[in-house]
């Protein structure tokens, strides 16, 4: 392994704004939104933070401001070392970020999943579509105020629905969240849905 | 099922071979014995559909190792793994494009109910957009599962009026 590089007093002599940021594990800097293409073009120019491993958003629920922030994941694959760069997103309602397609051509894909799960757009980016949902989906999953269960929504195929009358259907819970006995010998008792049956879909949650 | 009984009317000396039976009988014995499946794989079940498939289970004892990629060509779907709703139509779709008569396996945990999937993303049950006649438990189903799902499938198509619904329709 090579000698670690500071790379947090770096940027902030680069960007008089980037500020540290707590983090159990590898060293991770705070950016306005505005630098955070040139912050990542300098740590993958300056610093051979070569590889984009991944590129994802937080949303602190809507009661917080600002409500999401962009994560962006490098590691350096001469050094073996990774670095987080986190950017708040200016507006809660109609979150925006610049594309770093730019510097990785990999990040199209994954800010594809990061508009789809959280509605985030990204500025420049040549293919904003949806990845995981299908087009039309009206909501976007991974944010706060979306139950796990789901939200009633139409299918995407209207001859389709127009065949079957399908919707897609928030899922019958049964008491979850689902979450299995470790160590249970007996499968039908170990099962997630034998954990809660005080209320399912045929019977109401009781009050 | 067929019988080769010569004492119906006519004299065999005279006629030659001759097999007698009812048509529901001959009909149900050619579908039964030669059904073709529409592998529709879509997660882990699939790797179970395609050992099936494979020389230690071997799906031809049945008359089914003929998986057709072209529902034209396919009379037996089987859903092996997870149905999303963005592929749903998907299945639907090619259901659709399937010659009658058809029939349709759901194949393992997922495709039957949605399996551990309780999320927004998950169809919860094939059935809810075609017919299923056969659900195959398991996550994921061993392939001798899959065999005695085929199975029952074969003695369900065994004792459906087939002549019936195909000369009054």
């Amino acid at each position: 392994m090579s000698a670690t590089v500071d790379v947090t007093s770096a940027l902030q002599a680069r960007f008089p704004q980037a500020a540290p940021r707590a983090s159990l594990d590898h060293e991770a800097v705070n950016v306005p939104m505005g630098d955070v293409i040139a912050a990542l073009q300098y740590l993958r120019d300056e610093f051979a933070f070569d590889v984009l491993t991944d590129l994802t958003a937080v949303d602190w629920s809507e009661a917080m401001a600002p409500r999401f922030t962009m994560v962006y994941h490098l590691f350096s694959s001469t050094r073996h070392v990774y670095v987080r760069i986190a950017a708040d997103c200016a507006s809660d309602t109609a979150p925006s970020a610049p594309t770093a397609i730019g510097l990785w051509a990999g990040a199209n894909w994954l800010e594809r999943e990061v508009f789809d799960m959280f509605g985030i757009t990204f500025d420049g980016h040549p293919d904003q579509r949806r990845i995981l949902m299908w087009d039309g989906y009206p909501h976007h999953p991974l944010r706060k105020d979306f139950p796990l269960a789901g939200i009633e929504a139409p299918l995407p195929d209207a001859e389709i629905v127009a065949e079957t009358g399908m919707a897609a259907n928030p899922v019958p819970l049964a008491g979850g969240p689902f979450v299995a006995h470790s160590g249970q010998i007996n499968m039908a008792e170990a099962e997630p849905r034998a954990k809660d049956e005080s209320w399912n879909e045929r019977r109401p949650k009781p009050e | 099922m067929v019988s080769s009984r010569t004492e119906l009317g006519y004299d065999s000396k005279i006629e030659g071979e001759v097999i007698v039976s009812r048509r529901d009988a001959i009909i149900n014995w050619v579908r039964t014995n030669s059904m073709w499946p529409m592998p529709m794989g879509l997660a882990c079940c699939a790797i179970e559909l395609m050992g099936s498939g494979g020389a230690r289970f071997d799906i031809a004892r049945f008359g089914a190792e003929v998986m057709r990629f072209s529902p034209r060509q396919a009379d037996c779907m089987i859903v092996a793994g997870t149905v999303t709703y963005k592929m749903a139509p998907q299945v639907r779709r090619i259901y659709d494009q399937m010659s009658s008569p058809k029939w349709v396996i759901a194949m393992g945990a997922c495709a039957s109910t949605g399996g551990m999937y309780r999320s927004y993303a998950t169809l919860q049950g094939v059935d809810r957009i075609v017919p299923v006649d056969v659900y195959v438990s398991g996550c994921p189903p061993r392939p001798e599962a899959l065999l005695d799902g085929l199975m029952r499938l074969q003695d369900k198509v065994r004792h459906e009026p087939a002549a019936g619904k195909l000369f009054t329709a």
